[in-house]
């Protein structure tokens, strides 16, 4: 990894940032080559891969069936064998369709053979509510996978985390999934252009400093949360942590902030019940319980799916506003 | 080949061996799993070693095979060690699966075995991947996914078998109709006369052959292959058989009559092949009761070897997780060989 403070960068919008890291994986390494719905010829549903199959050929860019079962199903077999597919799940509500594969062969192969393969597939998809696109293209499912035994999963929250986890993603012999927010695609950000630049899964960010309230946010909430930082600079010292990685979670790096600020909000899509917002509290707890001066408050969806009406879903997505009053209730 | 190709008479005798092994060793663990020595559930083979064993002999040793949940017999027909595959049927240490997989999920990826596999279905797509990373690596093997009639009916296989298709992947799809997908029979839960005949919908050959002759088996297995390794795509392979024992052991198989199973019983594959290499003046009654003893003894050898061997440590739970290991499960170990170590104490 390139050092601090040397490193060239350049500014670009998420979306960019994702697709140079796939550009840079399927430039250093041929056994890897991507699947998906419509990642060729039109670039993606969502413009990520754009034109990536005009430099690497319809072998190594992949348009699948309709098929996500049959897909996933394929690249955990290929991942077995010997190559390292990257599958693209157009929206994260589509995981339903191919879960059996996803937790009864990709998450247990090596663990119930004995550690007798590995398992070096990517599962990028999209999440998030936002664009009117209703409950069965809007959810927010990282749970699911974070909870479940043998997969890995990173959620990044920055153009350059969205880049070095997605080619830490494709480098790891892990099953490893990216969720992407699909409304922060076109926020822009500083991305380091070392072609060796990762972000290594596991490790949290502090995106910035301060010490009276720790905000540990994921995706989309992590700009959101900045801008209330930035807000509230000069009465309330806020520190805002990109979890990144929620499967592994990088507990030392939280739990350190809660032991500085002694107050702790978590800030994450996904519904509230039985979310990461409980994980992150509860290794607050178990580790820094003494540290604590305040209840520690959650910021998700509120257990419904995400309506289609823009007045009822502004209601149930969660935003800076909400991380703000939540803030407020403890500072 | 495989080493034991049909067309040579040593591999004919060599197959007759294989569906031997996989009869006794299967016998075995029903006996030892009706004695309660063996955990867990266990689906015998018995009555349809013709299939795995045509199969594999028409491959090549680095072709790829994808199994279901009655597994035990492609292992041995694709040449796993029964010490190591009985070892694993009792949770042992140094067994296939180092006691994490079971009867159902034995594995040897670098012997060409995918895994036995505990869902319905869930083979097809594993062997569209392995046929993925073949056509994708320009290599020359092939992969077998094997599937009951029962998995006929699931999305995932037809799903595994268009892309297949679609992308001429170098993949056989064998059906194992041993006539009851569980305790339903075939008739009730597929509209087809031939399950073969779900092949049509994917532009490729599907053609049923006598599952409970060998060298029939081989030959179709065989042309598949070669079509496979030609770039033409994937073939579906049906084979007619019969299970005579129940879906798993303690079945009571209230859906079928003694006269049915006896009826297919005198259909026994491995005593008409027998037959059949007497016949030709390829093997004699007093060399097949020979092999029978060496069987006999091998399989002995490895109940012995896999009652013997060590369980895992308790500790070894947290293994094999991940590649890259991860802080949360090194922290679960930790504690697990604290506890053991203080319990030492």
């Amino acid at each position: 990894m390139a050092q601090a403070g040397v490193e060239q960068t350049e500014t670009m919008t998420v979306r960019e940032a994702i697709r140079q890291g796939l550009r840079e994986e399927l430039e250093r390494d041929d056994d890897v080559y991507m699947m998906g719905e419509d990642i060729g010829d039109m670039g993606g549903v969502l413009a990520v891969t754009g034109d990536l199959i005009d430099e690497f050929g319809e072998e190594r860019v992949r348009d699948t069936p309709i098929s996500e079962a049959g897909f996933v199903g394929a690249a955990t077999g290929a991942a077995a064998t010997g190559t390292r597919p990257v599958v693209e799940l157009m929206f994260s509500d589509f995981m339903g369709v191919s879960m059996e594969q996803i937790m009864n062969q990709m998450a247990k192969m090596r663990y119930m053979f004995g550690g007798k393969t590995e398992m070096p597939v990517t599962v990028r998809t999209t999440e998030g509510g936002g664009m009117g696109a209703a409950s069965q293209h809007s959810g927010t499912v990282h749970t699911w996978i974070a909870h479940f035994p043998g997969l890995k999963a990173v959620a990044p929250g920055t153009a350059e985390s969205a880049k070095g986890l997605t080619k830490a993603a494709i480098r790891s012999d892990d099953p490893v999934f990216v969720f992407e927010n699909k409304m922060i695609y076109e926020q822009q950000g500083e991305v380091p252009t070392d072609p060796d630049f990762t972000v290594p899964i596991g490790e949290a960010a502090i995106e910035r400093e301060g010490s009276d309230v720790t905000v540990v946010a994921t995706q989309r909430l992590v700009g959101e949360s900045l801008d209330v930082a930035e807000d509230l600079a000069g009465s309330t010292s806020v520190e805002v942590i990109d979890a990144r990685s929620l499967y592994p979670l990088d507990t030392d790096t939280i739990v350190e902030s809660v032991e500085k600020t002694g107050r702790l909000v978590v800030a994450d899509e996904s519904p509230l019940s039985y979310g990461i917002h409980a994980e992150v509290a509860t290794r607050a707890m178990e580790n820094a319980f003494f540290s604590l001066d305040a209840p520690i408050q959650r910021v998700g969806t509120p257990d419904t799916h995400v309506p289609f009406s823009p007045p009822l879903e502004d209601e149930v997505v969660p935003d800076g506003d909400d991380v703000r009053d939540a803030i407020d209730r403890i500072a | 080949m495989s080493g034991y190709d049909l067309e040579s008479v040593d591999g004919r005798i060599e197959a007759l061996r294989r569906m031997l092994t996989i009869r006794v060793f299967d016998e075995t663990a029903g006996d030892r799993f009706a004695d309660g020595e063996i955990p867990g559930f266990v689906h015998l083979y018995i009555g349809e070693e013709a299939v795995g064993v045509g199969t594999c002999a028409a491959l090549a040793e680095d072709d790829y095979i994808a199994s279901t949940h009655r597994g035990h017999g492609h292992c041995i027909a694709k040449g796993l060690d029964p010490e190591h595959m009985m070892a694993e049927l009792y949770g042992k240490a140094d067994g296939y699966c180092n006691g994490k997989g079971g009867s159902m999920h034995i594995a040897d990826v670098d012997a060409g075995m995918l895994g036995a596999n505990g869902i319905v279905g869930a083979g097809p797509p594993m062997a569209t991947g392995a046929a993925l990373s073949i056509d994708y690596q320009d290599r020359e093997q092939v992969a077998v996914g094997f599937l009951g009639d029962g998995a006929v009916a699931q999305g995932q296989v037809h799903e595994a078998v268009n892309l297949a298709s679609t992308w001429d992947l170098p993949a056989i799809f064998v059906i194992e109709n041993n006539q009851y997908g569980e305790g339903t029979p075939v008739g009730k839960q597929h509209n087809v006369d031939n399950l073969s005949d779900t092949a049509a919908a994917h532009d490729i050959p599907g053609i049923t052959v006598d599952g409970m002759d060998v060298t029939a088996v081989a030959e179709a297995v065989g042309e598949a292959r070669e079509r496979a390794r030609a770039g033409d795509g994937p073939t579906i392979v049906e084979a007619e058989t019969y299970r005579f024992r129940g879906h798993y052991e303690g079945d009571e198989q209230v859906y079928r009559d003694d006269e049915e199973v006896e009826r297919w019983r005198q259909r026994d594959p491995i005593t008409s092949f027998k037959e059949r290499l007497i016949d030709r003046g390829e093997l004699t009654e007093d060399e097949f009761e020979e092999m029978e003893a060496e069987v006999e003894a091998t399989i002995a050898d490895a109940l012995e070897y896999a009652k013997e061997a060590p369980y895992p440590e308790p500790s070894e739970a947290y293994d094999d997780m991940f590649g890259e290991p991860v802080p949360e499960i090194e922290e679960f170990a930790r504690q697990a060989q604290a506890q053991t170590d203080g319990g030492e104490r």
